[in-house]
């Protein structure tokens, strides 16, 4: 449309002036732009704004109603047992979870990252946990653990002589379960993303350290480790802010239970507003969510400002 | 990006130990989805004994058919192909444009924007679930296609990739096309998107794959079996046939196959993409 336009207008091009020039370039791109500013302000930026004040009022979605109650929906989160619960179970879940995740997928990586029979086997093998829907994993993880003595897992830790475990059913061993199943979910991704960061390392700091004597320990602490971190780094942002939102796992597997411990922040916002129609108390939750995952990341980043080498 | 490994990576370590380890390791990674098809295969008196049992007497197609049609999945199914087409074809085409304009335009506003739009990558979906919930409801979108669709016509993400990867586009070459009297969706057209092949087919599949896998969403703008996806069908038939495990496996095998057939396909590229897509951040 205003391609015409401009075509239209060119019949004599060196006559126009630089400012209608701009101009219409200015109107080109923003023409450009149209489509995705339009989606992205309706249902990415206008929300943003617009949940902190639907978090401002009780607002139950059949009634019409929606008194204006300050920060009243924040402060009762505060003696809400049972969201402060969910805060404590989604910190565990989080900081277990890449806390082992992020290791484990470094180790793989650099066992992976050299002239290996079968290498892109392995990595295929890793990677298709990634590519599943995560709904259908939970299904097979939940059947794997069932806590009978004829499911899979308690069959096979039977073998080790070990009694059957309650596994999903039991408070405690209810989130570890569900960590094992996140583990193995994004394993994959982080280790093609490690590997590639791995590939961009130069073998001349290898060869330069091997000839001064280094040990295999001394080349991964002191080049592959410092060298790596901006990819290692990337990982442990986004497998926290990923952690922080899990709701698949406890909804498939779980139901939030037992006892609510599994219950996850946002399984709260799932609850309170889709199945309790409570909107304000749940749009709180989830601007709570959001601060708390803004908090991490800038901590990251004053942590990462020290630690990660850019230098490559 | 990937560079070639005889230049790059350390000497060959002949070690048989690093086999074993990798070999234990994906045998657990894939003991689930052996679970999931031996168990889909099991006649009924098979599902529950102790010892666990292997393998099935037979192998119980039946389970597959008796799933298939206590549940309408020709309709999941259906649905999860409309909205994940729609929306991966949806993205590409903001993403191309959108990221054209960041990377080879020059407008009033254009670094205040683009950190607009990066901006709200810090912000976790669930915040813009609420209004977005109430917006639908207000347009009247309620269990439809357009909520469904809609709202993940755009992707910062796509945006993002699309611009860095036009960037690296010789200046060169949209001059020579300028001379030549191409407009910029010309240039566009017959230029970039050729150039930029892999860009586009790594935001494909990421969309494509996060549309399909898409839980949360579906889950709470739709209301009647008709309008499920996948996804959405599988929770409300495991929560139906939960003591089934058998019927369970054999709709999730089912559910998983189609990604599973794409990423066999396509492996190379959803690996460098997803390796790519780490690098640019």
């Amino acid at each position: 449309m205003v391609v015409e336009a401009r075509a239209g207008a060119s019949a004599h091009p060196r006559s126009r002036s630089r400012t209608t020039r701009r101009l219409l370039e200015n109107l080109e791109a923003y023409a450009f732009l149209l489509p995705a500013v339009i989606i992205l302000a309706v249902f990415h930026l206008f929300p943003i704004g617009y949940a902190f004040v639907v978090s401002l009022l009780r607002w139950n979605l059949i009634d019409p109603v929606r008194p204006f109650v300050g920060l009243a929906n924040y402060r009762q989160l505060l003696t809400d047992e049972k969201f402060v619960l969910a805060l404590v179970n989604t910190s565990y879940y989080a900081v277990v979870s890449v806390a082992l995740a992020v290791p484990l997928a470094l180790g793989f990586a650099v066992l992976l990252n050299r002239k290996l029979t079968g290498m892109s086997w392995y990595r295929t093998a890793f990677f298709i946990p990634y590519v599943t829907p995560l709904a259908a994993g939970a299904m097979a993880w939940h059947w794997l653990y069932n806590p009978d003595q004829f499911g899979l897992l308690n069959y096979l830790i039977g073998k080790l002589g070990i009694p059957p475990q309650q596994w999903l059913l039991s408070p405690e061993q209810a989130m570890p379960a569900l960590i094992a199943v996140a583990i193995w979910s994004s394993l994959g991704r982080d280790i093609v993303i490690l590997l590639a960061g791995l590939q961009n390392i130069s073998t001349e700091y290898y060869e330069a350290a091997q000839i001064d004597g280094a040990s295999p320990w001394q080349l991964f602490r002191h080049i592959t480790l410092p060298l790596l971190s901006p990819t290692t780094y990337f990982i442990l942002v986004i497998s926290m802010i990923g952690a922080l939102q899990v709701f698949a796992l406890p909804l498939f597997m779980t139901g939030g239970g037992p006892l609510n411990r599994t219950l996850t922040i946002v399984y709260s916002i799932y609850q309170q507003g889709f199945q309790y129609f409570r909107m304000g108390y749940a749009a709180a939750q989830a601007y709570v969510l959001f601060l708390i995952i803004f908090l991490i990341t800038m901590l990251q980043r004053q942590v990462a400002a020290r630690r990660v080498h850019y230098d490559i | 990006m990937i560079s070639s490994p005889t230049t790059q990576r350390p000497p060959r370590v002949r070690n048989p130990f690093i086999h074993l380890a990798l070999i234990a390791s994906i045998l657990i990674v894939l003991l689930p989805y052996y679970l999931m098809i031996v168990t889909s295969l099991k006649p009924l008196p098979e599902v529950f004994t102790y010892p666990f049992k292997w393998l099935p007497s037979r192998p119980a197609w039946e389970n597959y058919i008796e799933a298939w049609t206590h549940a309408p999945f020709g309709r999941y199914f259906l649905n999860s192909a409309i909205i994940s087409v729609a929306e991966t074809s949806g993205v590409l085409l903001t993403s191309a444009l959108a990221g054209y304009a960041f990377a080879r335009m020059r407008f009033a506003g254009r670094e205040a924007l683009f950190v607009l739009f990066l901006g709200t990558l810090m912000v976790p979906g669930q915040v813009q679930l609420v209004p977005n919930y109430i917006t639908i409801t207000r347009l009247g979108w309620l269990n439809t296609y357009y909520a469904l669709i809609v709202p993940w016509l755009a992707s910062v993400f796509g945006i993002f990739f699309m611009r860095q990867f036009f960037a690296t586009i010789p200046q060169e070459l949209q001059d020579a096309a300028t001379i030549d009297g191409a407009s910029h969706l010309t240039f566009l057209r017959r230029v970039v998107v050729p150039l930029s092949r892999p860009a586009f087919i790594t935001v494909a599949l990421l969309t494509f794959l996060g549309s399909w896998n898409a839980l949360t969403w579906p889950l709470i703008v739709t209301n009647t079996p008709e309008m499920r996806p996948i996804m959405v069908g599988l929770l409300s038939f495991s929560n139906e046939w939960g003591t089934q495990p058998r019927l369970l496996m054999a709709a999730a095998t089912f559910s998983v196959l189609p990604v599973l057939l794409l990423f066999f396909v396509l492996q190379r590229y959803f690996i460098q993409g997803i390796a790519r897509a780490g690098m640019k951040f």
